[in-house]
């Protein structure tokens, strides 16, 4: 089964890859990872495993744990949201799939990264780069700040399909070109002089796009892609994303903190706190039965339209632990109505729910829980 | 409503200029008329310095003795006849000679430049990118060179290598040059690392890790052109300190081989003449400061224009 076929390539991108000259390979897994990038088969069961994934960043303070033993699957063209609220570990998940933790001072302390087969921790850090940008695009939060003021936007769309296709300036320029009209750029070929300071947020962002989707990409890692742009333009980019992945069949992972955003556009969402996956499942049942009070009272705290006029927004009380020393306890339980001893004696797994695939991590709602 | 549908049809959509940012730079820059006349006087010095020698009146070595005899053996004063700067005792016409000088001058301000940017930009670029021991080494070398006394260094320098092939290359400039570089490249290194380190924490270096660019093209091309402004300025205001060391060092006889003379060196001749034929001091004195104030002007006006904070302002 091929991922990329006719009609899910997009028009002019060329079917042959060459690796980047500069990269050496060195590993065996690299070796291996070299030879499955001249094709665009499928060579695993999933494109994304992730498997007892920690990230700590070592700090003057002590060690945080910013993400403490996550593991999760994503399907090939599939659409993952990872929601939680800011500092559960949502970006730094996305950050070590690439590796792009800053080190000093994070460091993927443990886990495993299988990328389409290919075991990402066992490449050298050379080697990496023959995924980033090739098989995994990455859109930033802030398009303000995401694209170089000093090149032009033609240039920064090229660069990446000159790096992994080894495209002649000419051919990349056309494929940018391309990339850009599809992203809903007008003129797109006029505009590929034009340098960032002129285009605007929204425009921006469609840039980014047209980036990460340069080399037809199997996963692209979108991190709050919107945050920065208001509501109109929210709905403008989203859309976009939704249907240029679908165009691609390219699988995303989308990180965002409104779950009005993950509702629309995931198949599975996995929620985040304090580091850890807390609930998964598909995103009907997790948001018709949600297994987890944290996952209600990031529900709970939506505003409604049928509000009662006059009524304050409801809030989860309490801060995130500390994640210096998060302790042996449910990480929810200080801020947990339904708290029970149990709870704060030890931390419960993430077990399966009534649905298939609707795992959370609570004591109350297992079968035989006190929370109904 | 007529004017609107107008403005709409004659629309300015299809003509828009792409601005760069040097455009946009250089738009500020002409704007500045300070700096415009420094650059136009440093501009004409730098004609001079290529030209010079074919549109001088004389060669800087040639002498009227007559004139000076007819003189009773003293230099020929300003405005003379034949000599609009006057002559120096030995009969050779002072403005010959200053626009010679202004070559050596001038190449000063560009072979120091080259070397400063040369040493000061790898230095400062790869401890800026890579941290930690690299940086730490890297820095401590040039703390030791800033610490070391700069006319004493040159002077070392200039004594040592006298008598070698190097010393004599380029009538003994080369190695003032080289000298004067090696211990004005530390700022420039300092600023570039700044540079660096600010810049490379930036999001659009992570969006084009993310995109697999390499280290090196990332320092190249993304870190470099926007940290470029500042060392542009550098540059242009370090191009007087150079000119005043190359004439601080003729002024205490170490640089051009007689009988080639720079500005310094023509200040320390005509400094035994001060008090009767004070012109001969005084013309290569205006000709070092005019130089300084228009190169220090330009880099004022460079500085400015290409501040970012002032982007759109003006």
């Amino acid at each position: 089964m091929t991922v990329t076929d006719d009609q899910g390539q997009a028009p002019g991108s060329p079917a042959l890859t060459e690796l980047p000259e500069d990269v050496e390979i060195a590993t065996e897994e690299g070796k291996r990872l070299a030879s499955l990038l001249q094709d665009s088969e499928r060579h695993a069961r999933k494109l994304l495993e992730v498997k007892n994934l920690s990230t700590h960043f070592f700090t003057a303070d002590g060690t945080v744990h910013a993400v403490d033993d996550v593991s999760f699957e994503l399907d090939y063209g599939e659409t993952l949201g990872l929601v939680g609220e800011s500092g559960c570990g949502k970006s730094v998940t996305a950050l070590s799939l690439t590796r792009l933790v800053p080190d000093p001072p994070g460091k993927i302390v443990a886990g495993e990264i299988l990328f389409d087969g290919v075991n990402v921790m066992k490449l050298s850090s050379n080697e990496m780069r023959l995924l980033r940008g090739k098989r995994i695009g990455f859109i930033f939060q802030d398009p303000m700040t995401s694209l170089n003021p000093t090149l032009t936007v033609g240039y920064q769309i090229t660069e990446s399909a000159r790096i992994h296709m080894g495209l002649s300036r000419k051919a990349a320029d056309d494929r940018a070109a391309e990339l850009l009209s599809k992203v809903g750029i007008p003129r797109a070929k006029d505009r590929m002089r034009d340098y960032p300071h002129q285009f605007s947020g929204g425009m921006r962002q469609r840039v980014m796009i047209a980036i990460a989707l340069a080399c037809d990409p199997m996963l692209l890692l979108a991190d709050e892609p919107t945050t920065a742009l208001d509501v109109t333009i929210q709905a403008q980019i989203l859309e976009l994303i939704r249907s240029l992945s679908e165009e691609f069949g390219t699988a995303v992972i989308l990180i965002t903190h409104d779950l009005g955003i993950a509702a629309g556009m995931c198949n599975r969402v996995n929620v985040m706190y304090a580091g850890r996956i807390v609930e998964t499942g598909k995103v009907d049942d997790l948001f018709e039965k949600p297994q987890m009070p944290y996952a209600w009272g990031l529900l709970d705290s939506l505003p409604r339209l049928d509000e009662i006029k006059g009524e304050r927004l409801r809030t989860i009380e309490g801060l995130p632990p500390d994640l210096i020393d998060p302790g042996a306890e449910c990480r929810f339980s200080p801020r947990c109505p339904y708290a029970r001893d149990v709870c704060r004696e030890g931390e419960p797994e993430l077990s399966e729910r009534a649905e298939a695939g609707h795992l959370a991590r609570c004591f109350g709602t297992e079968p035989g829980g006190w929370i109904q | 409503m007529a004017t609107r549908t107008q403005t709409l049809a004659t629309g300015k959509l299809g003509e828009r200029k792409t601005t760069g940012l040097w455009r946009d730079a250089f738009g500020r820059l002409i704007k500045n008329r300070l700096a415009i006349v420094g650059g136009l006087i440093v501009l004409l010095f730098a004609f001079i310095a290529v030209f010079g020698p074919l549109i001088a009146p004389y060669s800087y070595r040639e002498q009227d003795v007559a004139a000076v005899a007819a003189n009773g053996n003293r230099p020929l004063g300003a405005f003379s006849e034949g000599h609009l700067l006057g002559t120096d005792k030995l009969g050779r016409d002072l403005l010959s000679r200053l626009m010679d000088g202004a070559q050596i001058s001038m190449t000063v301000a560009l072979v120091v430049q080259i070397v400063v940017l040369g040493i000061g930009i790898p230095v400062g670029a790869l401890a800026g990118w890579f941290g930690g021991r690299i940086d730490n080494f890297l820095m401590r070398i040039t703390d030791v060179v800033y610490a070391f006394p700069d006319l004493l260094f040159i002077i070392i320098l200039s004594v040592a290598f006298k008598e070698t092939w190097f010393g004599r290359a380029l009538d003994g400039l080369l190695l003032v040059f080289i000298a004067i570089g090696l211990v004005a490249w530390i700022t420039m290194a300092r600023l570039v690392r700044g540079q660096i380190l600010s810049l490379k924490e930036t999001e659009f270096v992570e969006a084009a890790r993310a995109i697999g660019v390499s280290d090196r093209k990332i320092v190249m091309r993304h870190l470099l052109p926007n940290g470029i402004g500042p060392v542009i300025v550098a540059v242009t205001l370090g191009i007087p300190g150079a000119i005043l060391a190359e004439a601080t060092l003729a002024f205490i006889g170490i640089g051009a081989n007689v009988p080639r003379a720079s500005w310094g060196s023509l200040i320390d001749d005509g400094r035994a003449y001060v008090r009767a034929d004070s012109h001969l001091a005084i013309f290569p004195a205006i000709a070092v400061a005019l130089a300084l104030l228009s190169f220090t002007f330009l880099g004022d006006g460079l500085r400015d224009a290409l501040d970012p904070k002032l982007k759109g302002k003006q």
